[in-house]
C-alpha cells in the first residue's frame, strides 16, 4: 500500500487524514481540500472525492462547517461549471444538518453554486434539490430550503414556478416555528425573484399569513418583510397593502413586534413613501414614542431625527418635538440617552429659529443629566448644533457640563471627555480654552487611574497639532515640564510619555531647548522603570534632533546608562544606542 | 378486578379508573442495598413524542432511556398507531439507550460556595435530524446536550501503510502529524501543487470507510453559565422553539438556545432590601402553545402569570392565583405548607396543575378566583406536622405530572407511594401506588373523597402486613422514602417514577 512517490507524501498523509481520529487533523485536510483535489485530478475528484464527502456527513460539526464552505468554492476543482451539480449532493446533506451555523455555511455555499450554474443544470438539478428539502421530515431540511428558493426561481418553467410559489408557501404555514421564521427572513429575497403579477397575488398571501402568525417571533421577521417587499411593489400597492399592516404591527400587543417597527421605522417610511408617512405614519410614530414599553420606545426615539428628515419641518415641530420633550425627562435613562445621541440631528431640520425656541432648552436639560452617558452623546454630537446656532449660546451651559463630567467619579466617562476634548477645542476656539479647560486638562495628567493619564498625555499632542507649537510653547510645555518633580515614579512616567508625544509637534528647536533637559535630567532617577523610559524615549526622539544633539547630548546620557546596574536598563539603553549607530551609518 | 375485560373497557372509555400495572424498574435495589447518595434521582422527563425518557441523578448523570417496544421504529408514528389498535394491550416499554455525565461538583472560588453537580431538572427541546437535544441543570448551570447515533468507522485503504506507523510505535504516530505541518509549514505542498499533472496522480486513493455498528454518543453543545445568583430550580422551553427560561429563587432569565453568553432578566422580585424579602420563585414553566405566557409560583402559595408581550421587565404579572384565604384557625405552618413545589401545564394549555406540601390544586387560567379542584394527597400526615418540620420533610418538593389527555393527574408522597387522581369534572378516581414490582400490594380501594378514606390510608401505608393493630402506628411511615420525581408518558397512561435510585414504570 505505501506504494507513494516521495513528492507526493504530504498528499497522502493530507488524504490519509481526512479519517484521523484527530479532529485538528481532519479539520486541516479539509481546508487543504482543494490541494486534494487538485492532485486527484477533476474526474476523481468528481467521481471519488465528493461521493466520499458526501457520506463523511457525521462528522463533527467543526469539521461540517469547514467542508461546507470549502465546498463552496469547489467548482474549478470538478471541472467548471458545467459539473458544478456534483457538489449538491454533499451540500444537501450539510443543509439539513442539526448545527444552525453549519446549515447556513451550506445554504450560503449552495446559494454560491446555483447562481454560477447554467439554465439547464438548475432545473435538472438545482429544483429539485430545493423540492426535496422543502418536504424534508426534520425542520432542519425545511428551514434550508426556504433559503434557496430564490436561486431556484427564476430558471423554473411556468409550471414549475407555480408549484415553488405553492411549495413557500406551504413552508410559511409550516408547523413549526423555526421553518416558519426562516420563511418570513428569506421572503424578502424570493419574493424580488417574482413576476409582478404573482407578487401582488400569491407573495402578498403568504406576507399576510406571516403578519398574523400566533408566534411573536415569526411576526417580528415579518415587519424586516415589509421593508424588503416595499422596494418591489409599486407604490400605490405599498399604500393599500403595507401601510395598514405596518400601522397595525405598530399596535401589536408584543412590546418586541412593537420595537422592531421603531427600529425598521425609515425603512418602513421609504417603503410607503413620503405622502402617506406623514398622513399615517407620523401618528404611529408618535404613539411608538409614547409607548409603555422603555425598549421600545429607545428604538423609537433613536430614529427621531431620520425620521423628521422625511417631514417637513412643520409636522415635526406639531408631533414630533412635544414627544420629544417628554422623552428629554423619559423616567428611562436609556431613553435619554437614545434620544441625546440623535437629536442634535434634529437642528439642522428644524432651522435656527426653531432650535433655538424648541430645542435648546432640550439641549440644556440633557446637559444638566444625572446619567453621564446621556452628557456624553450630547457634547459628541455639539459639532452638528454648532451649524445651526453658534457655540456661544451653548458655551454657557456646556462648561459645567463639561466640567462635571471631567470630574465624574467613573473612570470610563472621564476617559470619554477627554476623547471630545480636541474637538470641542477646535470648536470652541483658543480664547474660550485657555480660560475654562486648560487647567482640566493638566489634572487629568495626574488622574488615579492609568487609561486617564495615557488619554490625558494623549490629548495634550492633539491640542498642541490643533493649536499650534507657540500656543504649546505658552499653555502647555511649562505646565507639564512642571509636573516631572512629582514624587511618585508613576506620574513622572506620564509626564516623559507626554514629553515624548509632544515632542514630534513641536519641532527640533523646542524639543532640544525645553523637553531634552528634561529627560537628561530624568535619566538620573533613582527609579529604573524611568531610566529605562527615558532610553526608549531617547530612541524615539533620534530621528527628531539634529545629529550633533544626539551626539552632544543623547549619546553620552545613554553610554551612562548601558553601565547602570539594573539589567533592563542597560538593554533599553544599548539598544537606543544601536539606533543611533545605524543612523549614522545610513547618512 | 384483574380481568382483562375490564382493562380494555378502560382503555376504551378514558374517563373509568384505570388499573394500575407494573411494567418496568431500573435500578431496583436488591435486599438490603444501601443506595449510594449519587445515584439517587433527581429529575425525570419525558420528551415530546413519548419515545424518549431522561432521569437525572444526584451523581451528575443524566440516563436516556428509549422506547423498545415499537420494533424500533420510532420515527413512523402511523405505524405505531396501526399496531395500538390491533393490540390495546401493547403498553409503553423502555430499554436504557446511554447515559452521561452532565455535571461535575465545581467550587466557586469568589463565593467560597461549592455547587454540586446534582441535576435539578432536565427539558427536552426539538429533535432535529435524529438527534436529540436536551437541556439540563444543576443550581448554577445550564447545559445542552445532543445526543446522536454514530456510526463506528473502520478505514481501510490507506494510502501510507498503517502497519508502518504502528511499527514504529508512538513516535511515529506522533511524528506523522508533524510531517504534514512541517509540510505545510516550509510550502512543501504547494510546491508539489505547482507540479501536478492536469489530470491527476492516479496512485492516490482516498480511505475506504465502513461502518457497522453505531452507538449513542453525547455532546454538550452549549453551557449558559453565570446568569444566576441564587439555585435554579426549573427550566422551560418556549414553543418558539429557539427560547427558554430558567428561574432561580429571585430571578427568572431568557435565553435563546443558540446564545450562551447573553440571556435577559424578565421577573426579578428580588426586595431592594434582603431583610425584606417574604417569598421566593419555587418553579416556573412556559405554557405549552403561546410562546408568551409563563407561569411562575411561590412560596407563599401564588401562581403568576405573565405575558411577554406586555414589557421586557415583567414584574407586574397579569394574572394572580391564590387559594382564597380560609377563615379558620392560623398554624404556625400554614404558611410553610402552603408553598408551592411545583406547576406544571396540561398539555392544552388551559390548566395548570399545582401541587403544594399537602395538596395537589388544578386552575383554570381563565378563572383567578380560586382552584377548579383540590385533592388531598396525604391529609393523615396533618396532625404530624410537627415532626415533619423537625425533621426538615416539610420543606420537600414534590412534583406533580398530569397524563397527556389531562383527564389524571399524578404527585408523590412518602413510603414510596404516590397518587393518581381523575381531574376531570365528576371524577371521584383516586388511587394510591407503591413504587415496587406490586404497585397495588396494598391497594385498598379509596371510595370517593380521600377525607373519608382517612382509616384506609393509614392502613395502605402502614408496612407489612395487614393487621389493624397497625393502624395510628405513626413509626411505620417512612419519611425517608419519599417519591419526589415522578413523570406522566405524553400520549399514553404510564408513569415513570424514581424511588431513591430506582426508576419504576407503571401502565394502565
Amino acid at each position: 500500500m505505501s506504494m507513494v512517490d516521495e513528492p507526493l507524501y504530504p498528499i497522502a498523509v493530507l488524504i490519509d487524514e481526512l479519517k484521523n481520529d484527530d479532529i485538528q487533523l481532519r479539520l486541516n485536510s479539509i481546508r487543504r481540500l482543494s490541494i486534494i483535489a487538485r492532485a486527484l485530478g477533476e474526474e476523481r475528484t468528481r467521481k471519488e472525492l465528493i461521493p466520499f464527502l458526501s457520506e463523511n456527513n457525521d462528522d463533527d460539526d467543526e469539521v461540517l462547517l469547514a467542508m461546507a464552505e470549502e465546498l463552496g468554492v469547489f467548482i474549478p476543482y470538478v471541472g467548471g461549471v458545467e459539473h458544478a451539480h456534483v457538489l449538491l449532493p454533499p451540500l444537501e446533506t450539510l443543509s439539513s444538518v442539526e448545527e444552525t451555523c453549519v446549515r447556513e455555511k451550506a445554504v450560503d455555499s449552495l446559494c454560491r453554486i446555483g447562481s454560477q450554474m447554467r439554465e439547464n443544470d438548475l432545473v435538472d438539478h438545482f429544483i429539485p434539490l430545493a423540492k426535496r428539502l422543502s418536504a424534508g421530515e426534520w425542520f432542519t431540511a425545511r428551514v434550508s430550503a426556504c433559503g434557496i428558493f430564490h436561486i431556484a426561481y427564476p430558471s423554473a418553467s411556468d409550471m414549475v414556478k407555480t408549484e415553488l410559489r405553492s411549495i413557500y408557501s406551504q413552508l410559511c404555514q409550516d408547523d413549526m416555528p423555526m421553518v416558519r421564521r426562516a420563511a418570513a427572513t428569506n421572503l424578502g429575497k424570493f419574493a424580488a425573484t417574482i413576476e409582478s403579477a404573482h407578487l401582488k397575488t400569491d407573495i402578498m398571501s403568504m406576507f399576510e399569513d406571516l403578519t398574523q402568525d400566533d408566534q411573536d417571533s415569526v411576526r417580528l421577521l415579518a415587519v424586516e418583510g415589509c421593508a424588503a417587499l416595499g422596494k418591489l411593489l409599486e407604490p400605490q400597492d405599498c399604500v393599500t397593502h403595507l401601510l395598514p399592516v405596518i400601522v397595525n404591527f405598530s399596535q401589536d400587543k408584543s412590546w418586541r413586534v412593537r420595537y422592531m417597527v421603531a427600529n425598521q421605522l425609515y425603512e418602513l417610511c421609504e417603503a410607503v413613501g413620503p405622502e402617506p408617512t406623514r398622513t399615517d405614519l407620523v401618528p404611529a410614530y408618535v404613539r411608538l414614542l409614547r409607548d409603555n414599553e422603555a425598549e421600545v420606545r429607545i428604538a423609537a426615539a433613536g430614529k427621531v431625527t431620520k425620521f423628521c428628515r422625511i417631514l417637513n419641518p412643520e409636522l415635526a415641530i406639531q408631533h414630533i418635538l412635544p414627544c420629544v420633550k417628554e422623552l428629554s425627562s423619559d423616567s428611562s435613562q436609556h431613553v435619554r440617552s437614545a434620544l441625546a445621541s440623535v437629536i442634535m440631528g434634529m437642528a439642522p431640520v428644524l432651522g435656527k429659529d426653531a432650535t433655538i425656541e424648541h430645542l435648546l432648552p432640550i439641549f440644556l436639560s440633557l446637559l444638566k443629566d444625572e446619567f453621564p452617558d446621556v452628557r456624553l452623546n450630547i457634547i459628541s454630537k455639539l459639532d452638528q448644533v454648532n451649524q445651526v446656532i453658534g457655540i456661544d449660546l451653548l458655551s454657557q451651559s456646556l462648561l459645567p457640563a463639561i466640567v462635571e463630567l471631567a470630574e465624574d467619579r467613573h473612570w470610563r466617562v472621564r476617559l470619554a471627555i477627554i476623547e471630545y476634548i480636541p474637538l470641542l477645542a477646535s470648536q470652541l476656539g483658543v480664547g474660550f480654552f485657555d480660560d475654562k479647560l486648560g487647567a482640566l486638562c493638566m489634572q487629568w495628567l495626574q488622574d488615579k487611574v492609568h487609561s486617564i493619564r495615557e488619554a490625558a498625555a494623549n490629548n495634550l499632542k492633539r491640542l498642541a497639532e490643533e493649536f499650534g507649537p507657540e500656543w504649546a510653547m505658552q499653555h502647555i510645555v511649562p505646565q507639564v515640564l512642571e509636573m516631572i518633580n512629582n514624587p511618585h515614579y508613576l506620574y513622572r512616567m506620564t509626564i516623559l510619555l507626554a514629553v515624548s508625544l509632544l515632542a514630534p509637534v513641536m519641532g527640533s528647536e523646542i524639543t532640544c531647548s525645553k523637553l531634552l533637559p528634561v529627560v537628561i535630567t530624568a535619566s538620573k532617577d533613582r527609579v529604573p522603570n524611568i531610566k529605562f523610559n527615558v532610553a526608549k524615549m531617547m530612541q524615539s526622539l533620534i530621528p527628531i534632533v539634529d545629529q550633533s544633539v544626539v551626539e552632544k547630548m543623547i549619546r553620552p546620557c545613554l553610554v551612562e546608562l548601558s553601565e547602570d546596574p539594573d539589567v533592563d536598563v542597560r538593554f533599553f539603553a544599548n539598544q537606543a544606542l544601536q539606533s543611533i549607530d545605524n543612523v549614522m551609518m545610513s547618512s | 378486578m384483574n380481568g382483562g375485560d375490564e382493562v380494555v373497557a378502560a382503555s376504551a372509555d378514558p374517563s373509568l379508573p384505570l388499573e394500575w400495572r407494573f411494567s418496568q424498574v431500573f435500578g431496583e435495589r436488591s435486599a438490603g442495598e444501601e443506595v449510594q447518595e449519587v445515584d439517587i434521582i433527581s429529575a425525570i422527563e419525558f420528551d415530546h413524542s413519548g419515545d424518549h425518557l431522561a432521569t437525572g441523578d444526584r451523581g451528575g448523570r443524566v440516563v436516556l432511556f428509549e422506547r423498545s417496544d415499537t420494533n424500533n421504529d420510532n420515527s413512523n408514528g402511523a405505524r405505531r398507531d396501526l399496531e395500538e389498535t390491533d393490540y390495546p394491550m401493547r403498553h409503553p416499554e423502555f430499554c436504557y439507550k446511554t447515559e452521561f455525565q452532565s455535571h461535575d461538583p465545581e467550587f466557586d472560588y469568589l463565593k467560597s460556595l461549592e455547587i454540586e453537580e446534582k441535576i435539578n431538572e432536565i427539558k427536552w427541546c426539538q429533535t432535529a435530524n435524529g438527534a436529540l437535544f436536551l437541556l439540563s441543570t444543576n443550581d448554577k448551570t445550564i447545559k445542552l446536550w445532543k445526543v446522536q447515533d454514530k456510526k463506528i468507522k473502520k478505514i481501510a485503504d490507506m494510502n501510507l501503510d498503517p502497519s508502518r506507523t504502528v511499527g514504529n510505535g508512538t513516535i511515529a504516530s506522533s511524528s506523522n502529524s508533524n510531517i504534514t505541518s512541517s509540510c505545510l509549514v516550509n510550502g512543501g505542498v504547494a510546491e508539489v501543487n505547482n507540479s501536478l499533472p492536469p489530470r491527476g496522480i492516479s496512485s492516490l486513493r482516498l480511505p475506504v470507510v465502513t461502518s457497522h455498528e453505531s452507538s449513542p454518543v453525547a455532546r454538550c453543545r452549549r453551557v449558559y453559565a453565570h446568569a444566576h445568583d441564587y439555585h435554579i430550580n426549573s427550566i422551560s422551553n418556549n414553543s418558539d422553539g429557539e427560547t427558554f427560561i430558567s428561574a432561580d429563587d429571585l430571578r427568572i432569565n431568557l435565553w435563546n438556545l443558540e446564545i450562551s453568553n447573553q440571556s435577559f432578566n424578565i421577573v426579578d422580585v428580588k426586595p431592594v432590601k434582603m431583610e425584606d424579602l417574604s417569598e421566593v420563585i419555587t418553579s416556573a414553566e412556559f405554557h405549552p402553545t403561546h410562546c408568551n405566557m409563563l407561569a411562575y409560583s411561590s412560596s407563599k402559595g401564588s401562581i403568576r402569570l405573565i405575558d411577554m408581550r406586555q414589557s421586557a421587565l415583567c414584574d407586574s404579572h397579569s394574572k394572580l392565583f391564590v387559594e382564597p384565604e380560609v377563615a379558620g384557625p392560623k398554624s404556625f405552618f400554614t404558611e410553610i405548607i402552603a408553598s408551592v413545589s411545583d406547576i406544571k401545564f396540561a398539555k392544552e394549555g388551559r390548566y395548570l396543575l399545582s401541587r403544594d406540601y399537602m395538596t395537589l390544586k388544578l386552575w383554570d387560567i381563565n378563572m383567578d378566583s380560586g382552584p377548579v379542584a383540590t385533592f388531598q394527597v396525604h391529609e393523615y400526615l396533618k396532625p404530624k406536622l410537627c415532626d415533619l418540620y423537625e425533621n426538615d420533610s416539610i420543606f420537600d418538593k414534590f412534583e406533580c405530572c398530569m397524563s397527556g389527555n389531562g383527564l389524571r393527574a399524578a404527585t408523590g408522597s412518602y413510603s414510596n407511594l404516590f397518587r393518581v387522581f381523575g381531574v376531570s369534572p365528576g371524577s371521584t378516581e383516586t388511587s394510591t401506588l407503591e413504587a415496587s414490582r406490586n404497585p397495588m400490594r396494598r391497594h385498598v380501594p379509596i371510595p370517593s373523597r380521600p377525607s373519608r378514606a382517612l382509616s384506609s390510608i393509614t392502613r395502605v401505608v402502614s408496612r407489612g402486613t395487614e393487621s389493624p393493630g397497625v393502624d395510628g402506628n405513626s413509626n411505620a411511615l417512612d419519611y425517608s422514602t419519599k417519591l419526589l420525581h415522578l413523570a406522566w408518558h405524553p400520549s399514553e397512561n404510564s408513569i415513570a417514577c424514581a424511588a431513591a435510585n430506582s426508576l419504576y414504570m407503571y401502565y394502565a
